[in-house]
């Protein structure tokens, strides 16, 4: 066994030991505990695993990847997944805590009185997850594959077990706790490299601070402006200004991302396990410092990778690497298919360009970018061995906080809610383990099998938060006399556009071929794209609840008097059920 | 009575907040992001900074700022938890 994977065995093995001594340690008893960790989670370690609830395998791997090809057009996933922090901590999370119930359906069934309501928040929630559980699973079979050369199928096994133990055994309260030290692991993995690369192209070790720094080779060139010249160079657009789509659809993608992030029922939950309303505002705060530390850093890790690349292929202008000469990372990477090189002028050498015609980089996957940085960077082993365990911790974590999502709303609101009312409390955290089960069977079998649409379901996922969810709970809190009708008719109207334009632009339940409208920029709606129209939804939600509140008139008086208590957070009650 | 002045300073501040939070990210980050690259922040043109730095911070300092004033708010009306 070669040194770097004895490292990579020692930190991914030696996480995984970490994570079930901490759950055996964490067991859940009740269904308070399984369901919000008892309530009583400080809000600084709330803030901790809401960070890792939230960097998924997307945040930790694609990310960075999609910035460096993208370059200020990818400020808008920067901008999307954390300012809807601000929503949550400002319009959401202080008075659903103060409501005090254990899930999302439950709060949306309290407030609007109508089982219709909760049935609806339940599919809404279910698909959302679903789509983001598939994405975690593929991340921990190709982290598995790539760096511990073990079978795809093998490795996504071995991820299911390890959720299996922690999640199942410890609900809400394992989670908890495993979801704070992955957080540990996963920003470590992630900055670290980004520190020495830092160093390597600047000499400054902060990456926010090298983004924005000369580079070290005594040049006195800004890096950005390096970037900018070298990418232009090839045909490719300036890096700091190129807007993916134009204005309107940056704002749009931003502004839906921000409400979608707000929406997403797996992290307004983890806002249900701190004792008061007061906590819950405050542990938004320290959940957007630690997703900061790793996004501020990302735009770093996404230029200097794209630098690097450049400089690997072309380290002079005009003289380009031979392609026998190139480097073990680049080997390795084409194993996996996921770079492709073809000498399509047959001269040796590589060359890399905008013009499809003589690019010869035919295929450089985004999602390498993370996971190849420490290679071409020339790390250390050990740190490569890192990078691989961060990513494990990323996908694991989030993949825990949505099957506890999916279980809590289908034994907690469909089974106890509406169809066993009388479910006691020991059966109904039997039913939430072997639903998790359930869940976890069905996410490795999508993993295993992703359906042809895994890809275009994020856009649903997030359209689906932002067109249903956030506005029915905004109402909820905001206006008073919003009415159980309305807000019906708002969120299936929301619904109901956002995935109309989806499926006419990405076929009928994203099959090839259905989309009657195609795929295509000229036909988007004011040239706003698919995955950035779940803003529009909301606003359609928003219009349709008020119109038709203003034709069947107002809540009944005990529901407004529930907002008014809501608002007001004197007297937080402990999370109970019933 | 005491609970609807103690919405109202409330509806006050997020109002507040939510215009920064708007300036800040689809303001100088999106809209005025030409503009503002004339500008130069070291080797960031300062709309790009906007975008991928400066609206994040931002953020971060928002909800903090709002926490504490409600801390303060849920005093002066005695609601606090």
């Amino acid at each position: 066994m070669d040194e770097l994977k004895l490292y990579t065995y020692i930190a991914v093995f030696g996480s995984f030991a970490m994570y079930f001594a901490i759950a055996w340690w964490a067991r859940a008893g009740s269904t308070s505990e399984f369901y919000v960790a008892g309530g009583n989670i400080s809000p600084m370690q709330n803030g901790m695993a809401i960070g890792a609830d939230w960097m998924s395998a997307a945040s930790f791997i694609s990310m960075a990847g999609l910035i460096a090809f993208l370059g200020y057009g990818g400020s808008v996933f920067l901008m999307g997944w954390t300012g809807g922090y601000v929503l949550l901590a400002l319009l959401l999370a202080p008075y659903m805590r103060k409501h005090g119930k254990f899930t999302v359906p439950e709060f949306i069934f309290d407030r609007y009185y109508s089982k219709t309501a909760r049935v609806v928040a339940v599919v809404c929630l279910i698909i959302a997850s679903l789509t983001y559980i598939i994405g975690q699973m593929k991340g921990v079979g190709v982290a598995f594959s790539r760096f511990l050369e073990v079978d795809y199928g093998l490795g996504l096994g071995i991820g299911m077990g390890v959720v299996w133990v922690y999640a199942v055994l410890g609900g809400m309260k394992g989670i908890t706790y495993t979801q704070i030290a992955q957080y540990v692991v996963l920003i470590f993995a992630y900055t670290i490299p980004a520190v020495f690369i830092s160093l390597q192209l600047t000499g400054n070790p902060i990456p926010q601070l090298g983004l924005g720094s000369t580079l070290a080779d005594g040049s006195g060139v800004y890096l950005l402006d390096k970037l900018d010249a070298v990418v232009t160079e090839l045909g490719f657009n300036e890096y700091t200004t190129d807007n993916m789509g134009g204005t309107l659809n940056m704002f749009a993608y931003t502004m839906s991302l921000m409400i979608g992030t707000a929406g997403l029922p797996h992290v307004i939950m983890r806002f249900f396990t701190v004792p008061s309303a007061k906590a819950a505002r405050s542990s938004a705060g320290y959940a957007l410092v630690f997703i900061a530390l790793l996004y501020t850093v990302a735009p770093a890790v996404g230029a200097m990778a794209r630098l690097n690349l450049m400089n690997t292929i072309e380290p002079v202008a005009g003289q380009n690497m031979e392609y026998a000469e190139r480097p073990q990372w680049f080997k390795d990477w084409e194993k996996t298919g996921l770079l492709k090189f073809e000498d399509k002028n047959g001269d040796g050498k590589i060359q890399y360009s905008a013009d499809k015609a003589t690019n010869e980089m035919v295929k450089i996957d985004r999602d390498i970018m993370v996971l190849a940085n420490p290679a071409i960077a020339n790390l250390p082993n050990w740190v490569i061995a890192l990078v691989a365990a961060g990513g494990l911790a990323a996908a694991l974590s989030t993949a825990a906080g949505l099957l506890l999502a999916i279980s809590s709303s289908i034994s907690h609101d469909l089974m106890k809610g509406i169809i066993v009312p009388d479910l006691s409390e020991k059966n109904e955290l039997l039913s939430s383990r072997i639903v998790m089960t359930i869940s976890i069977l069905i996410a490795g079998y999508l993993g295993l099998h992703p359906p042809g649409f895994a890809a275009g379901t994020v856009a649903l996922a997030f359209g689906l938060a932002a067109s249903s969810i956030f506005p029915a709970l905004m109402m909820g809190i905001f206006s008073k006399t919003m009415s159980g009708t309305a807000a019906v008719a708002g969120m299936c109207s929301g619904i109901g556009i956002t995935m109309l334009y989806v499926f006419q632009h990405k076929g009928i339940m994203f099959i090839q071929g259905t989309s009657f409208l195609g795929d295509m920029g000229p036909n988007w709606f004011f040239g706003i794209s698919p995955n950035a129209f779940g803003v529009v939804g909301a606003i359609v939600n928003f219009t349709v609840a008020f119109v038709v509140l203003k034709v069947t008139g107002p809540a009944p008086a005990h529901i407004q008097q529930m907002v008014e208590n809501m608002r007001t957070p004197g007297g937080t009650a402990a999370v109970h059920a019933h | 009575m005491k609970e609807k002045t103690y919405w109202q300073e409330n509806l006050r501040l997020i109002a507040i907040c939510l215009v920064i939070w708007f300036v800040v990210s689809y303001g100088f980050g999106i809209l005025l992001v030409e503009p503002l690259n004339a500008i130069r922040l070291g080797g960031y043109k300062l709309g790009f900074w906007f975008a991928q730095q400066g609206s994040i911070y931002t953020f971060v300092g928002l909800i903090f700022w709002y926490s504490s004033k409600m801390n303060a708010l849920d005093e002066k009306y005695h609601v606090e938890d």
